[in-house]
């Protein structure tokens, strides 16, 4: 099997190494890459759309299409994940473990007990003995709102800097799961729960979807944003950047979203309890 | 020979995708454990972002964001030859996230075997099946 396995990869190697001579040098301005579109995008993109980054230019302007259907494959995999892995089913759990924090004793409730879930001095737990992380839980505190403030800035300054929909969403779902690793997930489902989640990142594909449905509306083609120039009290010019900047937090909030609701369904295995 | 060698070195992006799509291929096929299989995959997709980020290359040019663009739109013209190619990375900047995505679904899909056969091993799980 690996002698099998080897020798289809050198075959593939191989094959590989052939094609390359045939390949652009390293660096070389005349790459069929550079050659086709790419010039009119770089010569084009201010004066078509007002953005200076060409990348977001292209990818939410001239190539919308291909993000638009690239969001969708970001959503189904989001709900594809919370089909295969969620249980609804609750344990038939007899017994209730939580943890004093203070002074990081276990108590076990049995039947007919209850401690009010939002306590903040007893925190519920799913194994015996989870210590209480002060100063992990306490950075991490201190760097998630900083962490969400530069996703927010990564999705607005997109235009004129390296950033976007997707930069900003990823690191604004890196902030939550970081929230969710440092203190636990029932605590992070206090701050966003699945079905929020869930909402947001449907609703990001809406707006997204919404927005070329609006240019449809108002005569033009497709996420044709110019046609929004009467909406926004703006020229044909900078509704397109307008257009970009609307459909980039809708790509924003449904990547931040299935980041997160990723997260939420393998970290527990889909049972939404304590998590990692 | 030298040149030869010269040409050899000129494309060092080429070998270091090519290696990349050999390593994760491997562990595609021969490795027995899913989440190695996994890791394979995704060293596979790291590999065709490099090949693509690197063919946008020119050389001594600057990233695709023109500079000053918001200020004075039309004083001077932009040349295309300045800045490296958009295209790929546009391309690149989706797939990137959308590999993630297709990381997790696999992960579930990992999760999902384990949880009906108990283990992660692919000659165990075909055991497994045949007992039944």
């Amino acid at each position: 099997m690996r002698f099998l396995a080897l020798i289809t990869i050198l075959m593939v190697g191989g094959l590989l190494f052939y094609g390359t001579p045939d390949f652009p040098a390293w660096g070389d301005p005349e790459s069929p890459a550079s050659l086709h579109v790419s010039p009119y995008y770089i010569e084009h993109a201010v004066e078509d759309t007002a953005v200076p980054n060409i990348v977001t230019a292209v990818l939410a302007d001239y190539r919308g299409y291909d993000t638009m259907f690239e969001t969708a494959v970001i959503f189904s995999a989001g709900i594809a994940c919370l089909f295969l892995l969620r249980i609804y089913r609750r344990k038939s759990t007899t017994t209730r473990l939580y943890r004093h924090n203070l002074t990081g004793i276990t108590l076990r409730i049995a039947k007919g007990g209850k401690l009010p879930e939002g306590s903040a001095e007893f925190e519920r737990i799913d194994s015996l003995w989870v210590p209480y992380d002060m100063i992990i839980k306490v950075t991490s505190r201190l760097v998630v709102p900083f962490v969400q403030l530069f996703a927010l800035y990564v999705i607005a300054h997109g235009h004129h800097s390296p950033g976007g929909g997707f930069q900003g969403g990823v690191i604004f779902g890196a902030a939550i799961i970081l929230y969710a690793i440092s203190n636990d997930l029932r605590r992070a489902f206090r701050r966003l729960n699945e079905k929020a989640a869930l909402l947001a990142s449907a609703a990001g594909v809406l707006l997204y979807a919404g927005t070329g449905l609006m240019c449809l509306l108002l005569g033009g083609n497709f996420l044709d944003y110019s046609k929004l120039a009467d909406l926004l009290y703006t020229d044909a010019i900078m509704a397109r950047s307008h257009g970009i900047l609307i459909v980039e937090i809708g790509v924003g909030l449904a990547v931040m979203a299935v980041m997160v609701s990723l997260y939420y369904n393998l970290s527990s295995a889909g049972r939404h309890d304590e998590g990692l | 020979m030298e040149s030869l060698l010269a040409n050899f070195l000129a494309k060092y992006n080429y070998w270091a995708y090519i290696g990349l799509v050999m390593i994760g291929m491997y562990a595609m096929i021969a490795k027995r454990n899913l989440v190695k299989k996994i890791i394979g995959m995704n060293i596979v997709q790291t590999a065709v972002i490099l090949f693509y980020v690197s063919i946008a290359a020119k050389k001594g040019k600057t990233i695709p964001i023109i500079a000053h663009g918001h200020e004075d739109t039309g004083h001077h013209a932009v040349q295309a030859l300045d800045y490296i190619s958009p295209l790929p990375h546009v391309l690149m900047l989706t797939a990137i996230v959308v590999s993630v995505a297709t990381l997790g679904v696999a992960l579930a899909l990992a999760i999902k075997v384990y949880r009906q056969y108990g283990t992660l091993e692919e000659d165990e799980i075909a055991m497994r099946i045949e007992e039944q």
